[in-house]
């Protein structure tokens, strides 16, 4: 234990340039956003005060947009700004919208109308009641407000690395990716640590006797305008090309960290999430990407695969990987799981992902017409000798491995299958297998070399130019270390890669990484 | 002063104010008395324009004040209302200060005129920085009145103002209001369902039923020529302390002068004859004397009398009233 903690300690001093960058961008994001939500919801609390007929129709939209989950929230906000910090600030500010109207409503709603009516009658105006009275009695009320909304936002702006806005966030879902609980605490901590020292100061600003209060009103605006400019401290150098990568590539040896030390790529770098990635390359938000060389969308967008002339990226042979005891448990199990083996290659999957990815069809769809078209598909059995948990992580062609797995199971033998799809990423799909919450899920080649095992950059070196090697490799390590059996390879290789949209890598001439480098190198 | 006419106010369908015409003479203090939902505070809310009234006029110094801006009116009149309505969030001195501040008095006048104050409301100065919860109901009420004249009004609307208080502390509050000399320079309405407190602060009085006025007049009107049966009903419970307290030892008949015996009156004590006949009779009982000797100054005579006399007196006074 006290090792670990050192680790962390470490990491977080090696990585500190990283993460004081990402925690006054949390701060910065998190403040512009409730300074913008306090400038939209006071008076928008105040209005519906005035007007109490549209109090119900403002809270009851505040109240939706509350309800709607972040990622979505994120997700629909591309399209109208794009990516970066834009969309983040206005997702963000709208989460943080219902506290605040909410509680100036409430707060001057629960005034004592005594003291309203002896306002107006010492011949006050409307705004001199309003800001004479109601608004420094609500005050503790609205307080409490801007604090809830304070907490939300701080927690939800992790998200916002979602979408290449930055902020702690980066940590933790690379961390997540990475299965580097070193990196998740480093995001995690400072993260709660600053949902609760605001949500402590908050607190202490609440409890100032009234004549402080008016001091603290003054202040406050002028402190969160303080915060928020963190944000605005400049941003990485510029380059001619944007380049979006996956929170999971940027930490990577077979990323990022290969980009720069093995082609030397000197390229402006954003980093966004898988899902959104491919969108913001299409609509031109971002021109170089991340992803994975099987993905649908790649046909769907229009992009093309950059030829890896360096051999950064190691082979990501697909394969179900099943606890050994569940092997046994499951006699029949290994058989019928290495029905799919070398059955799907690159351009198959990439064809049964765009179904998914692009058409929309569902993952259990696009799974039966493959095992039809192929003959492998038998209707369901009985299923009372068991039931087999299949894992997935949450992207669609493990979510189509798992439908056909779990087809192949009823179909051919009598266990029962049950689907856990959706267990994010590596390090939680893995944790589910070796502590039996699952018995198998597919897995790639790389991953279980780079994520998992993690050998010296030597043996990765010696390893990767091989798939069979990488195999091999992979399968006995887990064998003596987890009692994790690694079946028959799948066929198809998702394999990092990076990719560019067709029609700018040929009018630029684009066509491996090393072509990339030299025309960001040109002037 | 003061003068309404034809004032209507309608909620929906329902007449709370049905027409009503009555005036207030200078320094004069109208009660509108009636019960809850008679109307009452809804008719003096229209005088400072917290209602905005459906139909009719009001003029106070012969001008409509319908036509004048609603804040500028509200800073010339003072209004006290039930529960003080007491700014939690300001100070004692601030409180009071608050139409002087509206009115942008300079510092030094603002704290002149609320020190004043206090001290004729029987506030000690330690008060002025303390914060209206820390008070008392009867010194919260005090602090509401002073907020109310600090401007020096000459029109003074109250709202119950004593209504939230105990008894003790009304009769108390009710004696200092009596004896403060500031409320007898204002023209105040003032609106309460109290009918002692009625008669013993009003000069003029306008019982309010339903939206209207059944009867407007002087007390000993309203008691001795009671217009119809509400009226006669409304006061009959409390009717005999009402006319004690009512009918002053000046009405009344002198008793005979063979009745007077200068020896006696040694024992008694002298008091005015502007006081009531229950204040007389507070004295037999309280002060342990036989006979008081009483004093007219206005028409510069005086006269003893004992018990039994005072009584018949009184007696015969009722009985040219009902005559009349």
């Amino acid at each position: 234990m006290n090792e670990h903690q050192q680790t962390l300690w470490e990491f977080m001093q090696q990585q500190s340039d990283k993460l004081l960058t990402q925690t006054l961008q949390h701060i910065g994001l998190t403040f512009i956003s409730l300074f913008i939500a306090v400038l939209i919801g006071l008076p928008l609390g105040i209005f519906i005060t005035r007007k109490k007929q549209f109090s119900g129709a403002v809270l009851g939209v505040a109240g939706i947009l509350q309800t709607v989950p972040s990622i979505a929230l994120l997700g629909f906000m591309i399209p109208l700004l794009g990516i970066g910090a834009k969309p983040a600030i206005v997702a963000l500010l709208l989460y943080a919208l219902l506290p605040i109207i909410r509680n100036t409503f409430t707060g001057i709603t629960g005034v004592d109308p005594a003291v309203k009516e002896a306002a107006t009658a010492m011949g006050m105006s409307k705004w001199q009641v309003l800001f004479k009275v109601e608004l420094p009695l609500a005050m503790p009320v609205i307080f409490a407000g801007i604090r809830t909304a304070t907490v939300i936002t701080v927690g939800v702006a992790t998200l916002a690395s979602y979408i290449a806005a930055g902020g702690l966030g980066e940590f933790i879902f690379g961390g997540i990716s990475l299965n580097n609980t070193n990196m998740i605490l480093a995001g995690a901590i400072p993260a709660a640590l600053l949902a609760i020292v605001f949500d402590f100061l908050l607190s202490r600003l609440q409890k100032l006797n009234i004549k402080k209060l008016k001091t603290a009103t003054v202040v406050l605006p002028l402190l969160l305008i303080l915060l928020s400019s963190f944000y605005l401290l400049p941003s990485a150098y510029g380059s001619k090309l944007k380049a979006g990568f996956t929170p999971e590539f940027m930490g990577r040896q077979d990323g990022n960290l290969g980009l720069i030390g093995k082609y030397g790529l000197k390229i402006q770098t954003l980093v966004i999430n898988d899902a959104v990635m491919y969108k913001a390359a299409y609509e031109k938000q971002l021109d170089v990407i991340s992803g994975y060389s099987t993905d649908g969308r790649l046909k769907a967008y229009d992009l093309v695969v950059l030829d890896d002339d360096k051999f950064i990226f190691p082979p990501y042979y697909a394969a179900p990987i099943v606890r050994e005891d569940a092997l046994k448990k499951f006699p029949e199990l290994e058989v019928t799981l290495n029905l799919l083996s070398g059955k799907i290659n690159d351009s198959i999957m990439t064809a049964l992902n765009y179904r998914t990815d692009y058409l929309h069809q569902s993952p259990e769809r696009v799974a039966k017409d493959f095992l039809e078209a192929n003959k492998l598909y038998k209707p369901a059995r009985n299923g009372n000798a068991g039931t087999v948990r299949i894992g997935s992580k949450i992207f669609g062609e493990q979510y189509i491995l798992a439908s056909m797995y779990s087809m192949l199971i009823k179909g051919y033998t009598d266990y029962d299958a049950s689907t856990k799809t959706g267990l994010g990423g590596t390090k939680i799909c893995f944790d589910a297998l070796t502590n039996n919450q699952i018995d198998f899920y597919p897995e790639y080649t790389g991953t279980g070399l780079l994520a998992i095992l993690q050998p010296s950059p030597k043996t990765i070196d010696s390893l990767t130019h091989s798939k069979d090697e990488t195999y091999n490799y992979v399968q006995k390590e887990f064998e003596s270390k987890y009692s994790i059996k690694w079946l028959k390879p799948i066929g198809f290789n998702n394999a990092y890669a990076i990719m560019m949209r067709r029609k700018q890598a040929k009018d630029l001439n684009i066509k491996t990484i090393s072509n990339l480098k030299r025309y960001l190198e040109s002037k | 002063m003061i003068k309404v006419q034809r004032l209507s106010k309608h909620f929906g369908k329902v007449k709370a104010v049905d027409e009503i015409s009555f005036e207030v003479a200078e320094h004069e203090n109208l009660i509108i008395l009636g019960t809850s939902g008679c109307g009452k505070t809804t008719t003096l809310k229209m005088i400072n324009r917290l209602i905005e009234p459906t139909a009719g006029k009001i003029f106070i110094d012969g001008k409509n004040i319908l036509e004048q801006s609603s804040e500028i009116l509200r800073r010339g009149i003072g209004y006290v209302l039930q529960n003080n309505g007491l700014f939690p969030h300001y100070t004692v001195a601030e409180n009071i200060a608050i139409v002087p501040q509206l009115l942008k008095w300079d510092k030094k006048r603002i704290e002149k005129r609320v020190d004043e104050l206090m001290e004729k409301l029987h506030l000690t100065k330690d008060y002025l920085n303390v914060y209206p919860n820390e008070l008392s109901g009867g010194q919260q009420q005090r602090i509401g009145l002073a907020r109310a004249l600090v401007a020096d009004p000459a029109v003074l609307l109250m709202d119950e103002p004593f209504g939230a208080l105990d008894n003790v502390t009304r009769s108390k509050i009710h004696a200092e209001f009596k004896a403060l000399d500031e409320l007898k320079r204002k023209t105040i309405i003032m609106v309460t369902h109290d009918v002692q407190e009625a008669f013993e602060l009003g000069d003029h009085i306008c019982l309010m039923d339903q939206g209207k006025i059944v009867q407007d007049g002087t007390p000993a009107d309203l008691l001795f020529n009671p217009k119809n049966s509400f009226v006669r009903g409304f006061l009959q419970e409390q009717k005999l302390q009402l006319e004690f307290k009512t009918i002053k030892l000046a009405q009344a008949p002198r008793p005979p002068k063979g009745g007077v015996k200068k020896e006696a009156v040694k024992k008694g004590i002298s008091i005015s004859a502007d006081v009531s006949f229950w204040s007389a009779l507070e004295h037999f009982k309280f002060d342990g004397v036989d006979e008081l000797n009483i004093i007219d100054k206005e028409n510069n005579e005086s006269w003893t009398a004992n018990f039994e006399e005072l009584m018949s007196a009184f007696y015969q006074y009722k009985k040219q009233q009902t005559h009349e």
